[in-house]
């Protein structure tokens, strides 16, 4: 094997150690002899939570990544302590202070950056040393400085009011200091803040006990032998007995400077984070890479991947090209979320604001031709996972830009991810806390689905999987692996919905089975199943070859299996009108098969629960009535008020109408489950309009027809597609949204998922307008499924498969 | 001690058929592929029937509250409990045949 190359790195911060840890990751130990240079006596430490040190909330020793031992343990070299003072391009060879000398093959520099300090008089004393009482923000070293000279103090004063200020002004708090924030320009956090956002967190960041100072340019620090106050360019004074200089950051390249390396504003840096001589790296604050220059983690993190993939050699192609960088954070105690721009700066960019500034709320949004490109959080950062997520990958935003600052109907999140406690349970469901889907992430579970599929998590009732996916999100912070099955119509068949509706036909593929073996390797997965049979039912109405066994248990048995095995039958009561002699046989029923619970449902029927499988035929041959499909997801009821014949305020006879939608849509097998229901008036006794597809009636015999509502595990209110003037029109219109919900909508996706992701406008223009031309083909689908029904409990005279309708088996011997 | 459970007719392909075997119940399967899985008859999660289950090749779904076993050796995919299972076959005739424990 060939001798090791030498592999030097200036710089133990967070960026020079993860460049390493990357590159052992991919195998460098064996490629490279590692030695790096650090100039703090520690290992490798999490810098970003140096203000939690100061304002004692964590001690030093928690915030450490790498201890010492872990370098050697790893087979790294490093000179904890030690400057470098030069390095020697010609001989390739790195001097630090006493005399260390190492030679490289490949040289890393990370050196991080500089506090910036302000010109200003009065930092030093008259002997060149440093002003008692002067500190900046930087190290565990000025951390401890800082906390050592705060005790006994009366007053401090941070000059700078940005994130680090902020966080600075946070920490002397601690010392029960009084504590002035000095801010040069005219608002806080102008990096990340607009004006009216910062005038909210000046309100915020002052009711908890800081003075904030606008508009004060620091001229000197006062104090002969240590600091006793300021002095600003307009005159004014103010007493302090120390101040921390938080003014910002420079990037820390002179020593890169010094080599003769081409430096700007940041060692300048290519593609591979090459610098002009190629064999010297730089990675993290000190760089400068298509003239940015990253003061955050997460660039410095994409950073030191492509640079350990290069010198690695395991991906030679892999390169760096910027970051759009999405911050979030919490300064003292306000949660800010910033991303992009802060104002808008093209003709056309468009703004969406909302202010609350009692609350400390405030949201703005900057999109660009349908493109988030800025975007100011404050106070409520709920929305922020989505919007960085968007605003990351570049992708177009929703037409109702409402959605984008609000969830609208979602159920609430009592709080954000990240200040939601550990044991705080997220899937109500199947009682899984954050702190187990935490629990695994930490195992290695990267995707959304893998981790729901662990935890169960999101797969009860299926409300909670964005707040489910958020949690992952937060705990992989923010690295989630994009599942390739996100984007199946079925997890165990590799095609989006288009692409599998499209192979279907093409192939002829008219059984579950058959789409396995065509288009799955002949894999069968259980969970695609039931996905896989409502389509192929859709695609092929009367012509679909049944395969029982697609079919999840109540499709088999047509009734909703109980949490004992036992059966719940619903039959079909149009309209909700029944009648004596209905209602006498329903009694008579309930009375012959002993059934334990007799119960009126919320959609207008009555439910016999508790009846054993055996007993099922029985049950539906002296009923007498048809199935109400109580149990899968396809058509379920059509509600209705009283109507127009006895009610003194009705204007149309739902009852009427809701019998016609019955008689019509009965049995059809959809996506997801679909409740309907009609109203007299717009009193709405009936809830229509939270309903898949309700109708409304409206003065002058008009039909007002609202789709993609929801009263269940999420509740929302159904949009209006249109006004129509018969009942004629309100089912040919609810059929064609329908059958168009039903070829689009992902499987187990409801109206409400679907309306508001397509589109009202969308999905008006198609089912209203016909603007694709596809009106009279969606009518006729839905004509062929119409004509397919046929009511399953006939199967009470001839079951279906072997066995059907028993529960248990004697051996036949 | 092998059993002899009835013919596998008795049992649609693709789906799964309970059998009382003594004081025993037991969950036979029959996957389209052809091969034959014997199990406890109840979810060990909250005694769902797993006869009634989703099953695609030897992967079976609860149909209570949709836990995931892999008939073939009993384990649940997110490792939290296992299904006791016996190892079954097919006579030559078409007859299931399954090994029961000797009670311990």
């Amino acid at each position: 094997m060939a001798a090791k190359q030498k592999l030097v790195v200036i710089g133990n911060g967070m960026a020079g150690a993860r460049a390493v840890e990357e590159i052992l990751a991919r195998g460098g130990a064996d490629q490279f002899e590692i030695t790096m240079f650090g100039d703090e006596p520690y290992g490798n430490y999490n810098r970003i939570l140096l203000s939690d040190v100061l304002n004692g909330s964590h001690d030093a020793s928690e915030i450490f990544l790498n201890p010492l031992s872990w370098y050697a343990e790893n087979g790294v070299k490093l000179h904890a302590g030690v400057r470098v003072s030069k390095i020697l391009r010609h001989s390739r060879q790195v001097i630090g202070e006493g005399d260390i000398v190492e030679e490289y093959d490949r040289l890393i520099i990370a050196t991080g950056s500089l506090p910036f300090i302000p010109k200003m008089d009065g930092l030093k004393l008259p002997d060149g040393t440093d002003k008692p009482g002067v500190f900046v923000f930087r190290s565990l070293d000025d951390t401890r400085r800082i906390t050592e000279y705060a005790m006994g103090k009366r007053s401090g004063a941070v000059i700078g009011g940005g994130l680090l200020g902020l966080e600075a002004a946070r920490g002397l708090q601690n010392f029960s200091l009084d504590v002035h924030v000095i801010q040069r320009g005219k608002s806080l956090m102008g990096q990340q803040l607009d004006d009216p956002a910062a005038a909210i967190l000046k309100t915020t960041v002052e009711g908890l006990g800081i003075v904030v100072h606008v508009n004060k340019d620091t001229r000197s620090i006062r104090g002969h032998d240590h600091v006793t106050g300021l002095e600003f360019s307009d005159g004014t004074r103010l007493a302090c007995d120390l101040v921390v200089i938080a003014a910002g950051i420079k990037p820390n390249s002179g020593l890169a400077l010094r080599a003769g390396l081409a430096v700007e504003r940041g060692i300048i840096v290519d593609n591979q984070l090459c610098t002009d001589d190629p064999r010297i790296f730089a990675v993290g604050e000190c760089v400068q890479h298509r003239g940015q220059v990253y003061g955050l983690v997460a660039p410095l993190w994409e950073q030191a991947k492509v640079l350990a993939a290069h010198l690695a050699g395991t991906d030679p192609d892999s390169a760096y090209h910027g970051s759009k960088v999405a911050t979030k954070l919490k300064v003292m105690g306000v949660e800010v979320a910033s991303m992009g721009i802060t104002e808008p700066s093209e003709e056309g960019d468009e703004v969406v604001q909302f202010t609350e500034a009692k609350k400390g709320t405030y949201k703005k949004l900057i999109i660009r031709n349908g493109r988030l490109v800025g975007s100011i959080l404050l106070g409520d950062i709920r929305k922020a996972p989505y919007l960085a997520q968007a605003f990351e990958r570049n992708t177009p935003v929703p037409e109702e830009r409402l959605s984008l600052l609000f969830d609208i109907g979602a159920p609430s999140e009592a709080a954000s991810v990240d200040s939601m406690p550990v044991e705080m349970q997220v899937c109500n469901c199947n009682g899984v806390t954050k702190g187990a889907i935490m629990g695994c992430v930490k195992q290695g579970k990267r995707s959304s689905k893998s981790v729901m599929e662990a935890t169960r998590a999101g797969m009860g009732c299926g409300a909670c999987k964005v707040l489910v996916s958020q949690v992952i999100e937060w705990a992989c912070g923010g690295a989630t692996e994009e599942d390739p099955s996100a984007g199946y119509y079925v997890p165990g068949v590799p095609l989006s919905k288009p692409e599998l509706v499209e192979a279907v036909r093409a192939l002829g593929l008219k059984s579950v089975s058959a789409v396995f073996a065509a288009l799955a390797e002949g894999k069968e997965d259980p969970s695609s199943k039931p996905g896989l049979a409502s389509l192929l039912n859709t695609i092929w109405a009367g012509e679909y070859l049944d395969e029982r066994d697609a079919r999840f248990i109540n499709d088999r048995v047509h009734a909703n299996i109980q949490k004992d095995g036992t059966f719940s039958v619903i039959p079909q009561i149009p309209g909700g009108v029944t009648s004596p002699a209905e209602l006498r046989r329903i009694a008579d029923v309930a009375e012959k098969y002993h059934v334990p619970l007799l119960k009126l449902t919320g959609g207008q029927r009555i439910d016999l629960i508790g009846i054993k499988r055996e007993d099922l035929p029985d049950v539906w041959r002296d009923l007498g009535m048809p199935s109400g499909f109580a149990y899968a997801k396809r058509y379920r009821t059509c509600k209705s008020c009283v109507g127009t014949d006895f009610c003194r305020f009705g204007l149309g006879n739902s009852i009427a109408l809701a019998q016609q939608i019955e008689a019509r849509f009965q049995g059809l097998d959809s996506p997801g489950k679909l409740k309907l229901a009609t109203a007299g008036c717009p009193r709405n006794c009936s809830e229509a309009m939270v309903k898949d597809v309700g109708a409304v009636a409206v003065e002058g015999g008009k039909w007002e027809l609202y789709v993609g509502g929801a009263a269940g595990a999420h509740v929302r209110k159904g949009d209006l597609l249109c006004t129509v003037d018969s009942h004629e029109a309100v089912l040919k219109l609810s059929g064609r949204f329908l059958q168009y919900y039903r070829e689009n909508a992902r499987y187990l996706e409801r109206t409400y998922g679907f309306v508001p992701r397509v589109g009202i406008d969308k999905i008006r223009a198609v089912v209203v307008d016909d603007s694709e031309g596809i009106a009279e083909r969606l009518d006729q689908a839905m004509q062929r499924s119409v004509d397919a029904y046929r009511d399953p409990w006939q199967e009470a005279h001839t079951p279906a498969t072997a066995n059907q309708f028993r529960s248990m088996l004697p051996i036949v011997q | 001690m092998e059993v002899t459970l009835g013919p596998i007719t008795s049992i649609p392909e693709g789906e799964g058929r309970n059998f009382q075997v003594g004081t025993t119940q037991i969950a036979v399967f029959r996957s389209r592929k052809g091969e034959v899985f014997a199990t406890q008859a109840e979810c060990p999660h909250r005694g769902g029937p797993l006869a009634d289950g989703l099953l695609g090749d030897s992967t079976l779904i609860c149909p209570l509250h949709s836990l995931k076993f892999d008939l073939s050796t009993g384990q649940a995919a997110n490792g939290e409990c296992a299904l006791r299972t016996y190892p079954a076959r097919l006579s030559e005739a078409g007859q299931i045949l399954i090994q029961l424990r000797d009670p311990t």
